[in-house]
Protein backbone atom coordinates (compact mmCIF):
# COMPACT_ATOMS: atom_id res chain seq x y z
CA UNK A 1 0.00 0.00 0.00
CA UNK A 2 2.40 2.22 1.37
CA UNK A 3 5.72 3.15 3.02
CA UNK A 4 5.71 -1.25 3.43
CA UNK A 5 6.31 -1.62 -0.03
CA UNK A 6 8.72 1.06 -0.46
CA UNK A 7 10.69 0.06 2.28
CA UNK A 8 10.85 -3.34 0.29
CA UNK A 9 12.33 -6.54 2.60
CA UNK A 10 14.21 -4.53 5.53
CA UNK A 11 11.84 -6.05 8.50
CA UNK A 12 9.83 -2.48 9.56
CA UNK A 13 6.51 -2.47 10.15
CA UNK A 14 5.21 1.05 10.01
CA UNK A 15 1.89 1.58 12.47
CA UNK A 16 0.65 4.21 14.82
CA UNK A 17 2.33 4.86 17.83
CA UNK A 18 -1.05 4.62 19.77
CA UNK A 19 -1.82 0.94 17.99
CA UNK A 20 1.69 -0.30 19.46
CA UNK A 21 0.98 0.88 22.72
CA UNK A 22 -2.62 -0.42 23.12
CA UNK A 23 -1.99 -3.76 21.43
CA UNK A 24 1.31 -4.51 24.20
CA UNK A 25 -1.28 -3.33 27.03
CA UNK A 26 -3.94 -6.06 25.63
CA UNK A 27 -0.95 -8.70 25.43
CA UNK A 28 0.80 -8.34 28.78
CA UNK A 29 -2.24 -7.49 31.22
CA UNK A 30 -1.35 -8.64 34.67
CA UNK A 31 -4.39 -9.21 36.46
CA UNK A 32 -4.83 -8.66 40.29
CA UNK A 33 -5.04 -12.16 42.61
CA UNK A 34 -8.08 -11.10 44.47
CA UNK A 35 -10.48 -13.45 45.07
CA UNK A 36 -14.10 -12.38 47.26
CA UNK A 37 -16.65 -15.10 47.40
CA UNK A 38 -18.01 -17.14 44.41
CA UNK A 39 -17.14 -15.94 41.66
CA UNK A 40 -13.45 -16.26 42.73
CA UNK A 41 -14.05 -19.51 42.23
CA UNK A 42 -14.89 -19.69 38.64
CA UNK A 43 -11.98 -17.36 37.97
CA UNK A 44 -9.87 -20.02 39.09
CA UNK A 45 -11.48 -22.41 36.99
CA UNK A 46 -10.64 -19.66 34.40
CA UNK A 47 -7.39 -20.00 34.80
CA UNK A 48 -7.47 -23.54 34.80
CA UNK A 49 -6.71 -25.91 32.26
CA UNK A 50 -10.25 -26.64 31.05
CA UNK A 51 -10.46 -22.89 30.14
CA UNK A 52 -7.28 -21.45 30.17
CA UNK A 53 -6.98 -17.90 29.85
CA UNK A 54 -3.62 -17.59 28.83
CA UNK A 55 -4.71 -18.09 25.53
CA UNK A 56 -5.37 -14.59 25.88
CA UNK A 57 -2.26 -13.76 27.96
CA UNK A 58 -3.54 -13.35 30.78
CA UNK A 59 -2.34 -16.40 33.04
CA UNK A 60 0.56 -14.51 35.13
CA UNK A 61 -1.88 -13.39 38.40
CA UNK A 62 -0.01 -10.90 40.78
CA UNK A 63 -0.71 -10.92 44.52
CA UNK A 64 0.54 -7.46 44.36
CA UNK A 65 -1.36 -4.52 43.71
CA UNK A 66 1.74 -2.46 42.84
CA UNK A 67 2.50 -5.12 39.79
CA UNK A 68 -0.98 -5.44 38.21
CA UNK A 69 -2.80 -3.21 35.92
CA UNK A 70 -6.33 -5.27 35.99
CA UNK A 71 -8.42 -5.59 38.75
CA UNK A 72 -10.76 -8.22 38.83
CA UNK A 73 -13.87 -7.56 41.04
CA UNK A 74 -15.17 -11.05 41.76
CA UNK A 75 -17.62 -11.54 43.98
CA UNK A 76 -19.84 -9.40 46.46
CA UNK A 77 -18.17 -6.40 48.25
CA UNK A 78 -19.69 -6.11 51.92
CA UNK A 79 -19.48 -2.52 53.54
CA UNK A 80 -16.05 -3.41 55.79
CA UNK A 81 -14.17 -4.49 52.46
CA UNK A 82 -14.85 -1.26 50.44
CA UNK A 83 -12.36 0.75 52.00
CA UNK A 84 -9.93 -2.31 51.28
CA UNK A 85 -11.24 -2.55 47.80
CA UNK A 86 -10.59 1.37 46.83
CA UNK A 87 -7.00 1.73 49.10
CA UNK A 88 -6.06 -1.46 46.71
CA UNK A 89 -7.54 0.47 43.21
CA UNK A 90 -5.54 3.65 44.54
CA UNK A 91 -2.03 1.57 44.16
CA UNK A 92 -2.47 0.28 41.14
CA UNK A 93 -0.38 1.96 38.93
CA UNK A 94 -1.72 3.96 35.77
CA UNK A 95 -3.25 2.48 33.28
CA UNK A 96 -5.20 0.73 35.44
CA UNK A 97 -8.74 -1.10 34.48
CA UNK A 98 -11.24 -2.66 36.58
CA UNK A 99 -13.92 -5.87 35.65
CA UNK A 100 -16.83 -6.05 37.83
CA UNK A 101 -17.42 -9.92 37.71
CA UNK A 102 -20.95 -11.32 38.38
CA UNK A 103 -23.96 -10.00 39.20
CA UNK A 104 -22.53 -8.53 43.10
CA UNK A 105 -19.88 -6.53 41.61
CA UNK A 106 -22.33 -5.17 39.24
CA UNK A 107 -25.20 -4.27 41.12
CA UNK A 108 -25.27 -5.68 44.74
CA UNK A 109 -26.96 -8.82 42.97
CA UNK A 110 -29.62 -10.89 45.41
CA UNK A 111 -28.35 -8.98 48.28
CA UNK A 112 -30.06 -5.53 48.71
CA UNK A 113 -29.08 -5.36 52.27
CA UNK A 114 -27.42 -3.30 54.74
CA UNK A 115 -24.03 -5.38 54.54
CA UNK A 116 -23.27 -4.90 50.78
CA UNK A 117 -22.00 -2.50 48.69
CA UNK A 118 -24.88 -2.08 45.66
CA UNK A 119 -22.49 -2.03 42.91
CA UNK A 120 -18.66 -1.69 42.95
CA UNK A 121 -18.83 1.20 40.56
CA UNK A 122 -19.93 3.21 43.93
CA UNK A 123 -16.01 3.49 44.71
CA UNK A 124 -13.98 2.35 41.78
CA UNK A 125 -14.56 3.06 38.13
CA UNK A 126 -15.51 -0.12 36.28
CA UNK A 127 -14.81 -0.64 32.82
CA UNK A 128 -16.61 -3.79 31.81
CA UNK A 129 -19.62 -5.82 33.65
CA UNK A 130 -20.01 -9.33 33.67
CA UNK A 131 -23.68 -10.46 33.94
CA UNK A 132 -23.94 -14.32 35.80
CA UNK A 133 -24.42 -15.19 39.57
CA UNK A 134 -21.56 -16.51 39.23
CA UNK A 135 -20.70 -15.95 35.59
CA UNK A 136 -19.28 -19.01 33.58
CA UNK A 137 -15.54 -19.13 32.92
CA UNK A 138 -16.31 -18.53 28.98
CA UNK A 139 -18.35 -15.08 30.65
CA UNK A 140 -15.31 -13.82 31.91
CA UNK A 141 -13.36 -14.33 29.09
CA UNK A 142 -15.64 -12.84 27.05
CA UNK A 143 -15.64 -9.91 29.75
CA UNK A 144 -11.65 -10.03 28.82
CA UNK A 145 -11.87 -9.85 25.35
CA UNK A 146 -14.21 -6.81 25.42
CA UNK A 147 -11.50 -5.24 27.72
CA UNK A 148 -8.92 -6.11 25.19
CA UNK A 149 -11.38 -4.21 22.60
CA UNK A 150 -11.99 -1.33 24.63
CA UNK A 151 -8.00 -1.03 25.23
CA UNK A 152 -7.29 -1.18 21.50
CA UNK A 153 -9.65 1.57 20.79
CA UNK A 154 -8.37 3.65 23.28
CA UNK A 155 -6.63 7.35 22.32
CA UNK A 156 -4.07 9.11 24.09
CA UNK A 157 -5.27 12.58 23.36
CA UNK A 158 -8.11 14.11 21.62
CA UNK A 159 -6.73 15.48 18.27
CA UNK A 160 -8.56 18.70 17.15
CA UNK B 1 -18.31 4.43 52.76
CA UNK B 2 -16.74 3.39 55.93
CA UNK B 3 -13.42 3.94 56.60
CA UNK B 4 -10.70 1.24 56.91
CA UNK B 5 -10.72 0.03 60.61
CA UNK B 6 -7.49 0.83 61.54
CA UNK B 7 -6.79 -0.53 65.61
CA UNK B 8 -3.71 1.16 67.76
CA UNK B 9 -1.26 -1.97 69.90
CA UNK B 10 -2.86 -0.12 72.84
CA UNK B 11 -6.34 -1.47 71.94
CA UNK B 12 -5.09 -4.62 71.10
CA UNK B 13 -2.44 -5.33 73.68
CA UNK B 14 -4.54 -7.68 75.53
CA UNK B 15 -4.48 -9.87 72.16
CA UNK B 16 -0.42 -9.86 72.38
CA UNK B 17 2.59 -10.70 74.56
CA UNK B 18 3.68 -6.90 76.56
CA UNK B 19 6.77 -7.62 74.21
CA UNK B 20 4.79 -6.04 71.44
CA UNK B 21 3.79 -3.08 72.63
CA UNK B 22 7.86 -2.34 73.18
CA UNK B 23 8.56 -3.20 69.98
CA UNK B 24 10.62 -5.98 70.59
CA UNK B 25 8.18 -8.39 68.81
CA UNK B 26 6.44 -7.00 65.55
CA UNK B 27 2.80 -6.98 65.24
CA UNK B 28 2.52 -8.00 61.32
CA UNK B 29 -1.06 -7.70 59.27
CA UNK B 30 -1.81 -10.30 56.76
CA UNK B 31 -4.84 -9.77 54.33
CA UNK B 32 -7.16 -9.37 53.99
CA UNK B 33 -6.05 -9.64 50.24
CA UNK B 34 -3.33 -11.65 50.08
CA UNK B 35 -3.14 -15.06 47.61
CA UNK B 36 -2.94 -17.65 50.53
CA UNK B 37 -5.94 -16.86 52.56
CA UNK B 38 -8.50 -18.42 50.76
CA UNK B 39 -10.54 -15.25 50.20
CA UNK B 40 -11.05 -12.17 52.40
CA UNK B 41 -9.31 -13.37 55.62
CA UNK B 42 -7.21 -11.26 57.78
CA UNK B 43 -5.06 -12.34 59.85
CA UNK B 44 -2.94 -10.20 62.66
CA UNK B 45 0.17 -11.80 63.52
CA UNK B 46 2.73 -11.19 66.52
CA UNK B 47 6.62 -12.43 65.21
CA UNK B 48 9.43 -13.29 66.68
CA UNK B 49 11.69 -12.92 63.49
CA UNK B 50 9.86 -15.99 61.81
CA UNK B 51 8.47 -17.55 64.74
CA UNK B 52 4.51 -16.81 64.68
CA UNK B 53 3.66 -16.20 68.41
CA UNK B 54 0.43 -15.06 67.97
CA UNK B 55 -2.05 -14.93 65.84
CA UNK B 56 -5.49 -13.20 65.54
CA UNK B 57 -8.10 -13.51 62.96
CA UNK B 58 -10.07 -10.89 62.22
CA UNK B 59 -13.34 -11.82 59.90
CA UNK B 60 -15.75 -10.10 58.47
CA UNK B 61 -15.05 -9.08 55.38
CA UNK B 62 -17.28 -11.20 53.37
CA UNK B 63 -20.26 -10.10 55.84
CA UNK B 64 -22.98 -10.47 53.74
CA UNK B 65 -26.60 -10.13 55.87
CA UNK B 66 -27.63 -13.68 54.57
CA UNK B 67 -29.19 -14.79 57.84
CA UNK B 68 -31.25 -11.72 57.99
CA UNK B 69 -31.94 -11.23 54.27
CA UNK B 70 -33.93 -14.69 54.38
CA UNK B 71 -36.27 -13.43 57.34
CA UNK B 72 -37.30 -10.78 54.56
CA UNK B 73 -38.73 -13.40 52.05
CA UNK B 74 -40.73 -16.48 51.60
CA UNK B 75 -39.73 -19.97 52.13
CA UNK B 76 -38.87 -21.04 48.56
CA UNK B 77 -37.32 -17.65 47.49
CA UNK B 78 -35.19 -17.39 50.81
CA UNK B 79 -33.38 -20.69 49.61
CA UNK B 80 -31.79 -18.43 46.83
CA UNK B 81 -29.51 -16.81 48.85
CA UNK B 82 -28.10 -20.14 50.89
CA UNK B 83 -26.26 -21.32 48.13
CA UNK B 84 -24.53 -18.45 48.02
CA UNK B 85 -22.71 -18.95 52.19
CA UNK B 86 -20.59 -22.41 51.50
CA UNK B 87 -19.94 -21.90 47.72
CA UNK B 88 -17.64 -24.81 47.59
CA UNK B 89 -20.89 -27.29 49.06
CA UNK B 90 -23.71 -25.23 47.48
CA UNK B 91 -26.04 -28.51 47.65
CA UNK B 92 -25.61 -28.90 51.37
CA UNK B 93 -26.09 -25.63 52.13
CA UNK B 94 -29.70 -26.24 50.36
CA UNK B 95 -29.83 -29.14 51.72
CA UNK B 96 -29.74 -28.10 55.38
CA UNK B 97 -32.22 -25.53 54.53
CA UNK B 98 -34.68 -28.33 53.06
CA UNK B 99 -34.74 -30.64 56.28
CA UNK B 100 -35.49 -27.61 58.62
CA UNK B 101 -38.13 -26.78 56.47
CA UNK B 102 -39.69 -30.43 56.15
CA UNK B 103 -39.16 -31.07 59.49
CA UNK B 104 -41.12 -28.14 60.06
CA UNK B 105 -43.94 -28.60 58.01
CA UNK B 106 -44.02 -32.82 57.82
CA UNK B 107 -43.16 -33.03 54.38
CA UNK B 108 -41.48 -36.29 53.30
CA UNK B 109 -38.80 -36.52 50.42
CA UNK B 110 -39.56 -39.68 48.34
CA UNK B 111 -37.20 -42.53 48.07
CA UNK B 112 -35.50 -41.56 44.45
CA UNK B 113 -35.17 -37.80 45.41
CA UNK B 114 -32.81 -38.89 48.66
CA UNK B 115 -31.41 -41.51 46.20
CA UNK B 116 -30.39 -38.52 44.04
CA UNK B 117 -29.62 -36.47 46.69
CA UNK B 118 -26.79 -38.59 48.08
CA UNK B 119 -25.30 -38.59 44.84
CA UNK B 120 -25.20 -34.75 44.03
CA UNK B 121 -24.02 -34.22 48.27
CA UNK B 122 -21.43 -36.46 47.92
CA UNK B 123 -20.32 -35.38 44.27
CA UNK B 124 -20.16 -31.43 45.92
CA UNK B 125 -18.20 -33.15 48.42
CA UNK B 126 -15.62 -34.29 46.00
CA UNK B 127 -15.40 -31.09 44.23
CA UNK B 128 -15.06 -29.24 47.22
CA UNK B 129 -11.93 -31.57 48.35
CA UNK B 130 -10.24 -31.37 44.67
CA UNK B 131 -10.69 -27.29 45.50
CA UNK B 132 -8.95 -28.42 48.50
CA UNK B 133 -6.23 -30.46 47.11
CA UNK B 134 -5.62 -27.92 44.57
CA UNK B 135 -5.58 -24.74 46.45
CA UNK B 136 -3.11 -26.35 49.66
CA UNK B 137 -1.02 -28.09 47.45
CA UNK B 138 -0.42 -24.76 45.60
CA UNK B 139 -0.01 -22.86 48.71
CA UNK B 140 2.81 -25.15 49.37
CA UNK B 141 4.17 -24.73 46.32
CA UNK B 142 2.82 -28.10 44.27
CA UNK B 143 1.25 -26.31 40.89
CA UNK B 144 0.67 -29.29 38.89
CA UNK B 145 -2.36 -30.81 41.23
CA UNK B 146 -4.52 -27.56 40.88
CA UNK B 147 -4.49 -28.45 37.09
CA UNK B 148 -5.40 -31.76 37.54
CA UNK B 149 -7.89 -31.40 39.67
CA UNK B 150 -9.88 -28.35 38.49
CA UNK B 151 -9.71 -30.68 35.20
CA UNK B 152 -11.93 -33.66 37.49
CA UNK B 153 -13.84 -30.85 39.13
CA UNK B 154 -14.78 -29.77 35.66
CA UNK B 155 -16.78 -33.08 35.40
CA UNK B 156 -18.65 -32.87 38.38
CA UNK B 157 -20.00 -29.21 37.90
CA UNK B 158 -20.86 -30.89 34.00
CA UNK B 159 -23.42 -33.13 35.99
CA UNK B 160 -24.26 -30.11 37.87
CA UNK B 161 -25.40 -28.26 35.43
CA UNK B 162 -27.15 -31.16 33.53
CA UNK B 163 -29.70 -31.47 36.48
CA UNK B 164 -29.80 -27.91 37.23
CA UNK B 165 -28.58 -25.70 34.59
CA UNK B 166 -26.46 -23.76 36.54
CA UNK B 167 -22.81 -24.75 37.31
CA UNK B 168 -22.81 -23.67 41.13
CA UNK B 169 -25.34 -22.04 42.44
CA UNK B 170 -28.26 -24.66 41.92
CA UNK B 171 -30.97 -24.68 44.39
CA UNK B 172 -31.58 -27.90 42.90
CA UNK B 173 -32.77 -29.68 46.10
CA UNK B 174 -36.18 -27.83 47.30
CA UNK B 175 -38.22 -28.69 50.52
CA UNK B 176 -40.21 -31.69 50.36
CA UNK B 177 -37.78 -33.33 47.46
CA UNK B 178 -36.26 -32.19 44.26
CA UNK B 179 -36.65 -29.24 41.59
CA UNK B 180 -37.37 -31.88 38.84
CA UNK B 181 -36.71 -35.01 38.08
CA UNK B 182 -32.75 -35.88 36.63
CA UNK B 183 -32.33 -36.20 32.84
CA UNK B 184 -31.80 -39.41 30.94
CA UNK B 185 -28.19 -38.51 30.74
CA UNK B 186 -27.55 -37.98 34.12
CA UNK B 187 -27.01 -42.11 35.16
CA UNK B 188 -24.08 -42.59 32.29
CA UNK B 189 -22.51 -39.10 33.21
CA UNK B 190 -22.19 -40.51 37.23
CA UNK B 191 -20.91 -43.84 36.38
CA UNK B 192 -18.24 -42.32 34.30
CA UNK B 193 -17.17 -40.62 37.23
CA UNK B 194 -16.91 -43.41 39.55
CA UNK B 195 -15.35 -45.39 36.66
CA UNK B 196 -12.62 -42.43 36.71
CA UNK B 197 -12.18 -41.31 39.97
CA UNK B 198 -10.55 -43.87 42.17
CA UNK B 199 -7.53 -43.62 39.09
CA UNK B 200 -7.06 -40.14 39.61
CA UNK B 201 -7.16 -39.70 43.32
CA UNK B 202 -4.32 -41.92 42.97
CA UNK B 203 -2.92 -39.98 40.45
CA UNK B 204 -3.37 -36.96 43.40
CA UNK B 205 -1.54 -39.41 46.15
CA UNK B 206 1.51 -40.17 43.46
CA UNK B 207 1.98 -36.72 43.46
CA UNK B 208 2.04 -35.93 47.16
CA UNK B 209 1.52 -38.58 49.70
CA UNK B 210 5.49 -39.59 49.44
CA UNK B 211 6.19 -36.30 48.13
CA UNK B 212 9.59 -35.44 50.79
CA UNK B 213 8.78 -31.68 50.25
CA UNK B 214 5.46 -32.12 50.80
CA UNK B 215 6.18 -34.50 53.74
CA UNK B 216 8.37 -32.07 55.32
CA UNK B 217 6.27 -28.66 55.07
CA UNK B 218 3.19 -30.66 56.41
CA UNK B 219 4.29 -33.49 59.00
CA UNK B 220 4.21 -32.80 62.22
CA UNK B 221 2.54 -28.58 61.76
CA UNK B 222 -0.22 -27.19 62.92
CA UNK B 223 -0.93 -29.91 65.69
CA UNK B 224 -4.07 -29.96 67.43
CA UNK B 225 -5.65 -33.07 70.20
CA UNK B 226 -8.87 -34.63 70.32
CA UNK B 227 -10.21 -32.83 73.65
CA UNK B 228 -8.64 -29.53 72.25
CA UNK B 229 -10.62 -29.95 69.07
CA UNK B 230 -13.83 -30.99 71.16
CA UNK B 231 -13.42 -27.69 73.50
CA UNK B 232 -13.11 -25.72 70.47
CA UNK B 233 -16.32 -26.95 68.78
CA UNK B 234 -13.84 -28.05 66.07
CA UNK B 235 -15.35 -30.74 63.70
CA UNK B 236 -15.49 -32.31 60.07
CA UNK B 237 -12.14 -33.77 58.96
CA UNK B 238 -9.96 -31.44 61.41
CA UNK B 239 -11.77 -33.54 64.30
CA UNK B 240 -11.24 -36.69 62.78
CA UNK B 241 -7.43 -36.14 61.89
CA UNK B 242 -7.30 -36.33 65.62
CA UNK B 243 -8.79 -39.88 66.01
CA UNK B 244 -12.28 -39.34 66.60
CA UNK B 245 -14.48 -40.79 64.45
CA UNK B 246 -17.63 -38.68 64.30
CA UNK B 247 -19.19 -37.83 61.21
CA UNK B 248 -22.87 -36.90 61.14
CA UNK B 249 -23.84 -38.88 58.56
CA UNK B 250 -23.09 -42.15 60.80
CA UNK B 251 -23.88 -40.44 63.94
CA UNK B 252 -27.07 -38.98 62.80
CA UNK B 253 -28.29 -40.41 59.15
CA UNK B 254 -30.10 -38.27 57.29
CA UNK B 255 -31.26 -38.72 53.14
CA UNK B 256 -30.82 -42.32 53.89
CA UNK B 257 -26.92 -42.33 54.66
CA UNK B 258 -27.79 -45.81 57.01
CA UNK B 259 -28.55 -47.52 53.81
CA UNK B 260 -24.99 -47.20 51.98
CA UNK B 261 -21.47 -48.98 53.29
CA UNK B 262 -19.04 -46.97 54.09
CA UNK B 263 -16.12 -45.68 56.50
CA UNK B 264 -15.15 -43.04 58.12
CA UNK B 265 -11.67 -42.32 57.74
CA UNK B 266 -9.41 -41.24 60.53
CA UNK B 267 -6.00 -40.69 61.55
CA UNK B 268 -4.39 -39.86 64.92
CA UNK B 269 -1.53 -37.55 63.59
CA UNK B 270 -3.90 -34.35 64.25
CA UNK B 271 -1.28 -32.43 62.00
CA UNK B 272 -1.56 -30.78 58.36
CA UNK B 273 -0.06 -34.50 56.89
CA UNK B 274 -3.29 -36.55 59.12
CA UNK B 275 -5.68 -33.72 57.68
CA UNK B 276 -4.39 -33.77 54.32
CA UNK B 277 -4.82 -38.28 54.42
CA UNK B 278 -8.69 -38.01 55.84
CA UNK B 279 -10.11 -35.91 52.87
CA UNK B 280 -8.10 -38.09 50.12
CA UNK B 281 -9.59 -41.70 51.74
CA UNK B 282 -12.99 -39.12 52.10
CA UNK B 283 -12.85 -38.94 48.18
CA UNK B 284 -12.60 -42.30 48.34
CA UNK B 285 -15.46 -42.99 50.77
CA UNK B 286 -17.54 -40.74 48.47
CA UNK B 287 -17.16 -42.38 45.44
CA UNK B 288 -18.38 -45.70 47.21
CA UNK B 289 -21.28 -43.91 48.30
CA UNK B 290 -22.34 -42.73 44.33
CA UNK B 291 -21.50 -46.29 43.65
CA UNK B 292 -23.60 -47.81 46.04
CA UNK B 293 -26.63 -44.81 45.21
CA UNK B 294 -26.43 -44.87 41.75
CA UNK B 295 -26.52 -49.07 41.48
CA UNK B 296 -30.02 -48.86 43.64
CA UNK B 297 -31.46 -45.44 42.61
CA UNK B 298 -35.17 -46.15 43.04
CA UNK B 299 -37.96 -45.40 40.41
CA UNK B 300 -41.06 -42.82 41.77
CA UNK B 301 -41.60 -39.44 42.20
CA UNK B 302 -38.85 -37.10 43.38
CA UNK B 303 -41.42 -34.19 44.98
CA UNK B 304 -43.90 -34.56 48.18
CA UNK B 305 -47.37 -34.47 46.60
CA UNK B 306 -48.79 -32.31 49.62
CA UNK B 307 -50.07 -28.89 47.40
CA UNK B 308 -50.21 -26.89 50.32
CA UNK B 309 -46.05 -26.88 50.23
CA UNK B 310 -45.30 -28.31 47.03
CA UNK B 311 -46.12 -26.52 43.63
CA UNK B 312 -47.77 -28.73 41.14
CA UNK B 313 -46.24 -30.00 37.99
CA UNK B 314 -46.29 -27.35 34.80
CA UNK B 315 -48.67 -29.88 33.07
CA UNK B 316 -51.28 -30.16 35.70
CA UNK B 317 -51.60 -25.99 35.82
CA UNK B 318 -53.30 -26.55 32.26
CA UNK B 319 -55.62 -29.34 32.92
CA UNK B 320 -56.41 -28.82 37.10
CA UNK B 321 -58.40 -25.37 38.46
CA UNK B 322 -56.71 -26.65 42.25
CA UNK B 323 -53.17 -26.89 40.64
CA UNK B 324 -53.83 -23.22 39.23
CA UNK B 325 -54.85 -22.21 42.30
CA UNK B 326 -52.10 -23.89 44.54
CA UNK B 327 -49.95 -22.57 41.90
CA UNK B 328 -51.10 -19.06 42.41
CA UNK B 329 -51.04 -19.21 45.72
CA UNK B 330 -47.38 -20.40 46.58
CA UNK B 331 -45.58 -18.31 44.34
CA UNK B 332 -47.82 -15.27 45.20
CA UNK B 333 -48.15 -15.22 49.50
CA UNK B 334 -45.45 -18.63 49.95
CA UNK B 335 -46.41 -21.45 52.48
CA UNK B 336 -47.34 -21.23 56.21
CA UNK B 337 -45.47 -23.19 58.20
CA UNK B 338 -47.01 -24.08 61.88
CA UNK B 339 -45.28 -22.27 64.74
CA UNK B 340 -42.11 -24.01 66.08
CA UNK B 341 -38.39 -24.10 65.99
CA UNK B 342 -36.34 -26.75 64.59
CA UNK B 343 -32.42 -27.43 64.07
CA UNK B 344 -31.22 -29.39 61.52
CA UNK B 345 -27.79 -30.70 60.75
CA UNK B 346 -25.56 -32.34 58.01
CA UNK B 347 -22.46 -32.98 57.45
CA UNK B 348 -20.49 -30.51 55.03
CA UNK B 349 -16.85 -30.98 53.96
CA UNK B 350 -15.39 -28.66 56.36
CA UNK B 351 -17.86 -30.13 59.27
CA UNK B 352 -20.85 -30.01 61.10
CA UNK B 353 -23.30 -27.64 59.60
CA UNK B 354 -26.72 -26.88 61.41
CA UNK B 355 -29.49 -24.37 60.74
CA UNK B 356 -31.41 -23.70 63.32
CA UNK B 357 -35.28 -22.28 61.79
CA UNK B 358 -38.04 -20.50 63.73
CA UNK B 359 -41.64 -19.95 62.13
CA UNK B 360 -44.21 -17.74 63.72
CA UNK B 361 -47.01 -18.99 61.04
CA UNK B 362 -46.08 -16.32 58.71
CA UNK B 363 -44.60 -17.14 55.22
CA UNK B 364 -41.12 -15.95 56.01
CA UNK B 365 -38.75 -17.57 58.91
CA UNK B 366 -39.20 -15.44 61.82
CA UNK B 367 -35.42 -16.03 62.58
CA UNK B 368 -32.44 -17.89 60.59
CA UNK B 369 -29.17 -19.08 62.00
CA UNK B 370 -26.73 -21.39 60.45
CA UNK B 371 -24.12 -23.38 62.58
CA UNK B 372 -21.21 -22.69 60.08
CA UNK B 373 -18.17 -25.05 60.51
CA UNK B 374 -15.67 -22.52 59.54
CA UNK B 375 -15.85 -20.86 62.97
CA UNK B 376 -14.22 -23.00 64.88
CA UNK B 377 -12.34 -23.85 62.76
CA UNK B 378 -10.57 -20.21 62.56
CA UNK B 379 -11.02 -20.00 66.28
CA UNK B 380 -8.39 -23.14 66.67
CA UNK B 381 -5.72 -20.87 64.44
CA UNK B 382 -4.11 -19.29 67.33
CA UNK B 383 -3.60 -22.78 68.74
CA UNK B 384 -2.62 -24.43 65.93
CA UNK B 385 -0.18 -21.66 64.54
CA UNK B 386 1.26 -20.70 67.97
CA UNK B 387 5.81 -21.49 67.32
CA UNK B 388 5.06 -22.64 63.80
CA UNK B 389 7.17 -20.33 60.91
CA UNK B 390 5.03 -18.05 58.65
CA UNK B 391 5.69 -20.20 55.48
CA UNK B 392 4.18 -22.82 57.89
CA UNK B 393 1.11 -20.69 58.56
CA UNK B 394 -0.05 -20.85 55.17
CA UNK B 395 0.24 -24.41 54.88
CA UNK B 396 -2.15 -24.46 57.97
CA UNK B 397 -4.72 -21.81 56.92
CA UNK B 398 -5.01 -24.16 53.62
CA UNK B 399 -5.19 -27.61 55.62
CA UNK B 400 -8.09 -26.73 57.71
CA UNK B 401 -9.85 -25.80 54.57
CA UNK B 402 -12.23 -22.12 55.35
CA UNK B 403 -14.69 -20.94 53.36
CA UNK B 404 -14.74 -17.23 54.20
CA UNK B 405 -18.54 -17.45 52.68
CA UNK B 406 -19.64 -19.80 55.63
CA UNK B 407 -17.64 -17.76 58.45
CA UNK B 408 -18.99 -13.91 57.83
CA UNK B 409 -22.28 -15.61 56.03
Amino acid sequence: MGLEQKLGNTGVVTTTLENAVNWSRTNSMWPMLFGLACCAIEMMAAQAANYDMSRFGMELMRASPRQSDLMIVAGRVSQKMAPVLRNLYDQMPDPKWVIAMGDCAACGGVYNNYAVLQGVDEIVPVDIYVAGCPPRPEGLINGVVALHNKIKSERFAKWK
Amino acid sequence: MREIQEFTLDELKHLFTPQAITGETMVLNMGPQHPSTHGVLRLILELDGEIVLNCVPDIGYLHTGIEKNMEAKTYQKAEVLTDRMDYMYTMGNNLVYCLAVEKLTELKSPARADAIRVILLELSRLQSHLLWIGTSALDLGAMSVFLYAMREREMILDIFELVSGQRMMTTYIRPGGLWRDVPAEFNDAVKQIVDIFPKRIDTYEALLTKNPLFMDRTKGIGKIDTKTALAWDVTGPTLRATGMAHDIRKANPYCGYEQYDFEIPTQTTGDIYGRYKVRVEEMRQSVRIVEQALNKLPFGPVRDNNPKFVPPPRSEIGVSMEALIHHFKLWTEGFTPPVGSVYSTIESPRGEMGLFLESDGSPKPYRVHYRTPSVPLLQIMPILSKGCFVADLIGIIGSIDIVLGDTDR
